[in-house]
Formats: C-alpha cells, structure tokens, sequence
C-alpha cells in the first residue's frame, strides 16, 4: 500500500535516497540541492540508514569520492545544481567511462554567469555528452520514482552507466505537494542489492581500474558506452514495467498527453509540462487539438520513437530551457528536429527558448505558443525557428 | 619510467612496508607514476589501483576508504580482512592542483597514507615549475633567461601545511642509508591509524639535469646539505631523524644539476648564497621546532 | 581475462579499460630500452646488498633461499646504471649496449 503525504521536491529525492539506504553518499551544498544533503546527513545522525556519509571540500570531491566508492564495490549517490555540476564536469566523464553505476540528483538551476540562484536546464545540458542516463521529472512524485527506478537501470549488467535524476530548481524542489511514497521494505526488495563482479576492495581478486588509454584502445572503449546506452533504452522500459505492477504508476520513454489525434504539439521537459497541460486542457475544451510530448528519457535519447510519436501533427514548438548559444536553437530542439528529419518525418517546427535564469512561464506564454503553432499548421512553414519566449525586446 | 627513475624504488619501499597478509587499494593522481605504471591492457600494480584524474587522488580514495568503512560495518566484507590505502601523487597533482582534494581528505580522518613523491617539477607535461620547485631553477616556464634567472619564489613547505592539519603522523623522507629511513616511516605511516602523509624526496634526471647513475649521490647530497631534512612529526611532535655531522654547503647539491647550472656564472654568486641562506634557515626553523615541541 | 591486443575485437576489451589481472605488466619488457648494459662480476661481489634496493626497475634478482643477488634481468634492465655506481666493490660496470654481444 502507497503512503500518502506531502513532501517538496527535495524530500522526495532525500526520502527515496534514504530508503535505498545507499553506502556511501559524498555531497558539496550549493542551492537549490542543498537540503538533500541536509536531510540526508539527519537520516546518518539518527541512524536510520547505513550510510557513510562524506562531506566533502567540493563538488569535484564528491564526484571523485563518489568514483572511488563506487569502484570500491560500494553502492554511491550524491547531488548538487548548476556550477556545483560544473565543477564536477571531469568527473562526470570519467564515472562514466569507468562505467560506474553512480546515482545523481541534480536540481536543475542556472550555470553562471552572472550568479543567478534559480531554474534553467543549462546546467543538465552541459553534460548531455556525458555518457549519463538523463531522467527528467515534472513533480516530486516523478523525483521519487524516477530515483526508486535508477539504480535497477544503472547496475544492469548490459548497462553499467551513471545515471542522473533532474528536477527544477525551487519551481519543484521546493514546492510542497502531495505524494505516495512506497514502503520502505518494498522499496528494499525493488532495488535489490548491489553485487559489481569486480570491485577494489576485494582482495581475492586486485583490480585496476583507469588506465592511460591509447590509440589502440579508447576508441573501442567509448565505442562500449555507446552500446551501453543503447541498450539502456529497454532496461529502462522494463524496469518500469516492473515498477507499474508494483506500485500502479506508469513510466515511458515519454509521456503523451493528447497526443492521439494532436495536430499542435509542444515538446518540453520537468515542470514545464504541468503548466502546457492545464493549457491543452483548456484549448481542447475550445476545441483545438492541442497535445503534448513531455520527454522522461533525455539519454538515451528515444528519437526514434518522438519522431513516430510526431508523424501526425501539423506543427511542433520543442521548449529548451537552456540556450545552446550556437545561432541554431537549444539542444532539445536539435535532438527533436535531427530525429524527424532522420525518420523522413517533415512536420514543420519551431524551437522556443525559455525560463531561463528562473524567469516564470505562465499558461498565457504557453497559450502564445500553441497561437503562433496554429499559424504555422495553417501555412505549413515555420520560420524564424530559434525564437525566445517571454523575452523582453525592443521594437527593432 | 624514464631510466634511472627516482620514484619507481619509492614506491616499491612504501609498499613493502605493507603487510604481506594485508590488502591495499592504491590511488595515484595523474602523473609520471600513473602514465608508466598503468597503460591498458597492462597495470604493474599486484594490490587494487585507482586512477582517476590528476587533483583528486585524495577525494578518491576518500571514497574508497569510506566504502570500506561503510560495507565493514555493515558486515558486507570479512572481518579478518584488512585493507590499507594509499595515495601516491606527484608534487603537481599534491602541492598544487591537488591541494583542495589532499586538504581535504585530511580534514575529514579518513584511515589512508598520502605519499607525494617530490621532484620538484611538473615532469610528465615535460618539466615546468611547481611550487615545490626550488627558488633560481631552470624549467621551462621558469626558464633561466637574461633578465630573470629562472624561478624567482621559494618552494612551498607541505609537510609543514600538513603539520597544520593535525595529523597524527606527517613526515619527510628520501631514499637514504639503504632506504632504512623511508622504510621505517612508511611502516609507522601506513599502520598509523587516520590520515598520515609522507613527503618523500624523488629525484628525475630528466628534470634536473644529472646523470643517470648519480640517483644515490644526489638523494644523499640532498639530505647532507640540509636542503632535504628528513623529519617526523608524530601528534606534533617533532623528531628529527637524521643530523648531519658536518652539514655540507648547498653548492654540492647544487652543482651536479644542470637545471642550477647558471648559478655558477660568474656574478651569480649572490643566487648561492641566497640559496644557502634559505636553507640554513629553515633548517634552524626545524632545530627550534623539534626543541620547542619536546620540551 | 585473455590476452588482449591491438587486434582484439571491442567486444573482447574489458570495459572501462579496467584491468583484472592485476600485475600483468611483467609481460611487457623494457629492456630494449636500453641503451647501456650493466656487467655483473660476480668475482668482486661480496653480496653487500647494496645495489638491488636502488634498482629503479627491480631487475636485480636475489635469491630466494640464499639471499645472494643474481646476475641481471634484461628483460626488464633499461641501463640507467645506479647499481653500477653505488656498488663499492666494482662489481658492476657498464658497457654500450649490443657491443660485446
């Protein structure tokens, strides 16, 4: 039986990270992530998990205490935001090239500079390359799940890869919903226990691991993580196949939400997509068949599937929240369009760059949007693709 | 290792101070160590070994060790079993980009040797300053030129940083009198319980410009000369381990190197008198020290 | 873990790049780095002991039960010449590489 409560964003991930009951965790506090470490340490201090927990001199510490617990056969998670990713960024690469099947929280929030506290997905963007499964989340509900799920898909023996749950800075994070948290014993008995066949602290069996890798070999090597992640697609439906009979609750690659018979249709990620369908609802009472695609999987990235989930609309807006600053579009937005074109699907689309720096994105900017998709479905031409949404501009 | 090497006897001393029927898992940063001891398909290391990148040895093993900790206690390893751990970084990867990472794994207690084997230079990337490179050498981005005379600062004392963090045991070491003293420390080092630190004097032919085979003379020219003194300092109490009976003047250190080789010019004496000077200095910094601390 | 090569296919490469035979670099030789070669005479050795801890590459072997050093091994001996130097007995002398041979 679930157990209804109300928790933030940040307590559903802590409250999931304490019921996997992890090894080791190892964190750094930056805002808007700060409090997971924070509840966590209180779950440590009381003795409610086994856990030990590092607090580390920084970010790039705790991604490498995080490599080196991991390596060492210990079950490792951590969190942080924004520059505090940043400042892991080499590490990030190297826990997944290790193929180590470390679990990160990460509270999406805007990179520096200048300063700026709150949401944008720049942050998770710039490790998109990285060789980490990317799950999204539009509420403290899909935090919790999303983490519950991540370890069975992280450790499968034919994936072997990091995996990351995002969710938005403070618009989430810190907003008090209602959930339905799952026992603690059947929480234990859905993530199982973690056994690595080959582990540092095993002294039967000395392992090294991180070699100079040259020419002769890095190629084959990376060539691995990409079969990893590949393969990771399936594991990842199937887990939550098994999460669905276990706790009702359904999990794709995406979700399609008035999709059917869409011929507008938004493609977004996190919270954005609680706001576009309270706006699909209201213009399907107006009779506009507006719909939307809200991507959970980031990587791997389902292309194939978005684009056959797309064939039949008559336009399509993908919202990035990161600017990719290329004088293309944002990153999403390339994903999206590369998968159509490479599918032959020809559904004209638009990118909107939007939120960024936390700038608030009401239903009316959502409205705007699905008015100017109307239009192109009505000229079958999108122009100007890279556009800005809420963006304050002058009349030149 | 390039031949004549002086880190390989180093680290080959430190792990024989290891227990035979003890494990360790050995971190190394990124570095000549690392690059020749570990290219794929091939690890020279018969314990468990850890590369991850060059600043962050110490947080690595940080978390290596607080795995074991965690999994000890919760029963999930034998517990007869005892592992040990072990850092290894060059003076690149522990007196500067590795400072944070080495600060702070020390900070935290974590039950692990860190050995930075000191050569004074940034030799893998091909020999440029560090801050543990002595004040006139010659690197290559502290060339000795016609308006600056190599490098202008003095070196950076870790082992005295390290004394700063309250270790229950930090000492400096060279391979010297048959390693007898690099041996014994290792041995208090790794079976010292919480963080130790070991400074450990590693010469490079290459870097400094002598003669392969000199390797022994000038780890002994730099311990006679005091440029090198070899200490202890247990729970804050300083030992020194070996006094020189007639200190050699620092120009015999010195002059076997090419990296000094302009310090001999003439008018450039004043370069070896300030040399010598700054280790008379810190020498009788040490005497104080050790006199102060077991009164 | 077999033998892995330049030639191995990427689906026979440990992934990682780990490694689980851990020590395996005995089976790659760096004596044909050398480009001085140290002469043992044994004549002159009063098995001090001395040279073999300051071998850089370990390849001065001594012998299990008699604790005597053996002559050199080449596979692993790059000729930097450290033994040859700290042996006070004149035990060890160096020669150009492939000269005498």
């Amino acid at each position: 039986m679930s157990i209804r409560e109300r928790l933030s964003g940040n307590e559903a991930a802590a409250t999931a990270m304490k019921q996997i009951n992890p090894d080791v965790v190892a964190a750094f506090p930056i805002t808007p992530s700060t409090e997971i470490p924070q509840y966590f340490s209180t779950f440590v201090a009381n003795g409610v998990v086994d856990t030990e927990f590092v607090a580390v001199e920084s970010e790039h510490s705790a991604m490498s205490a995080c490599i080196g617990a991991e390596a060492a056969g210990s079950r490792a998670m951590t969190a942080t935001s924004a520059n505090g990713l940043s400042l892991m960024w080499e590490m990030i690469y190297i826990a997944s090239s290790l193929r180590l099947p470390i679990v990160l929280s990460l509270v999406n929030r805007a990179v520096s500079g200048p300063l700026n506290i709150h949401c944008d997905h720049s942050d998770a963007m710039g490790v998109r390359d990285a060789g980490w499964i990317m799950l999204f989340s539009e509420n403290n509900q899909e935090a919790y799940d999303n983490t519950l799920m991540a370890h069975r898909i992280a450790e499968n023996e034919k994936v072997l890869l990091p995996l990351m749950v995002c969710q938005d800075g403070f618009i989430t994070s810190h907003s008090i919903e209602n959930i339905e948290l799952e026992e603690d014993s059947e929480v234990k008995k859905f993530v199982g226990e973690y056994h690595p066949k080959h582990y540092l602290l095993n002294d039967k069996e000395p392992i090294a691991v991180g070699p100079l890798d040259l020419q002769s070999y890095l190629f084959e090597h990376k060539a691995q993580q990409a079969e990893a992640m590949k393969a990771a697609k399936d594991v990842i439906l199937d887990v939550a196949k098994d999460f669905e009979k276990w706790t009702g609750r359904h999990y794709g690659l995406f979700e399609e939400y008035m999709l059917d018979d869409c011929d507008l249709a938004i493609v977004c990620m996190n919270s954005t997509a609680g706001t576009t369908k309270a706006v699909v609802n209201e213009l399907r009472k107006n009779g506009v068949k507006a719909g939307l695609l809200k991507i959970r999987v980031y990587r791997p990235f389902p292309g194939e599937e978005v684009a056959k989930a797309l064939e039949n609309v008559k336009a399509v807006a993908v919202l990035d929240k990161a600017d990719s600053l290329n004088a293309v579009g944002g990153a999403l937005f390339e994903d999206v369009v590369s998968s159509m074109y490479v599918a032959g699907n020809k559904v004209p689309t638009v990118n909107y760059v939007y939120g960024i720096g936390g700038r608030d994105t009401t239903t009316n900017d959502i409205k705007s949007v699905y008015n100017d998709l109307a239009e192109i479905a009505k000229t079958g031409k999108a122009e100007n693709p890279y556009r800005y949404l809420g963006l304050r501009k002058g009349e030149n | 290792m390039c031949a004549g090497c002086g880190a390989p006897p180093v680290a080959r001393h430190i792990m024989r101070a290891l227990k035979e029927e003890d494990h360790a898992v050995v971190a190394n940063a990124t570095g000549c160590m690392e690059v020749s001891t570990f290219i794929y398909p091939y690890s020279a290391w018969t314990d468990s070994f850890i590369h991850t990148a060059f600043e962050c040895a110490g947080a690595t093993l940080s978390g290596v060790e607080a795995a074991y900790v965690s999994l000890k206690r919760q029963g999930k390893l034998p517990e007869d079993k005892h592992t040990k751990f072990i850092a290894f970084g060059g003076d690149g990867g522990t007196y500067d980009i590795g400072l944070q990472s080495l600060s702070g794994a020390m900070e935290r207690g974590h039950d692990m040797t860190y050995v930075c084997y000191d050569n004074g230079a940034y030799m893998n990337t091909g020999i440029q300053r560090s801050s543990a490179t002595p004040k006139f050498a010659d690197t290559t981005t502290s060339p000795a030129g016609k308006v600056i005379p190599g490098k202008m600062q003095s070196r950076k004392d870790l082992a005295k940083v390290m004394v700063g963090h309250h270790l229950p045991y930090v000492a400096q070491t060279a391979a010297f009198m048959n390693f007898k003293d690099l041996y014994e420390k290792a041995e208090k080092a790794i079976y010292t319980e919480g963080p130790t630190f070991l400074n450990v004097l590693s010469p490079c032919p290459r870097g400094w410009g002598y003669a392969t085979e000199d390797l022994m003379l000038i780890n002994k020219l730099a311990v006679e000369t005091c440029y090198w003194p070899l200490y202890e300092v247990e729970n804050g109490v300083y030992h020194i381990t070996y006094k020189p009976a007639k200190k050699l003047p620092v120009e015999e250190f010195l002059k076997p190197q090419k990296r000094f080789k302009h310090l001999f010019k003439p008018g450039n004496e004043w370069m070896i008198e300030e040399f010598q000077k700054e280790v008379d200095s810190r020498w009788q910094e040490l005497l104080d020290l050790e006199e102060m601390t077991n009164k | 873990m077999s033998e892995i090569t330049n030639k191995t296919p990427m689906d026979d490469l440990t992934i990682g790049g780990n490694i689980y035979t851990s020590g395996n670099a005995k089976n790659f030789k760096t004596g044909d780095w050398r480009s001085q070669r140290p002469v043992f005479h044994e004549d002159k050795c009063k098995q001090c002991g001395l040279c073999f801890p300051v071998c850089p590459e370990n390849a001065i072997p001594v012998g299990k039960e008699d604790l005597k050093r053996k002559n050199f091994n080449f596979d692993y001996c790059k000729g930097c010449g450290v033994c040859s130097k700290v042996c006070p007995f004149g035990a060890i002398t160096m020669e150009e590489e492939g000269v005498n041979l």
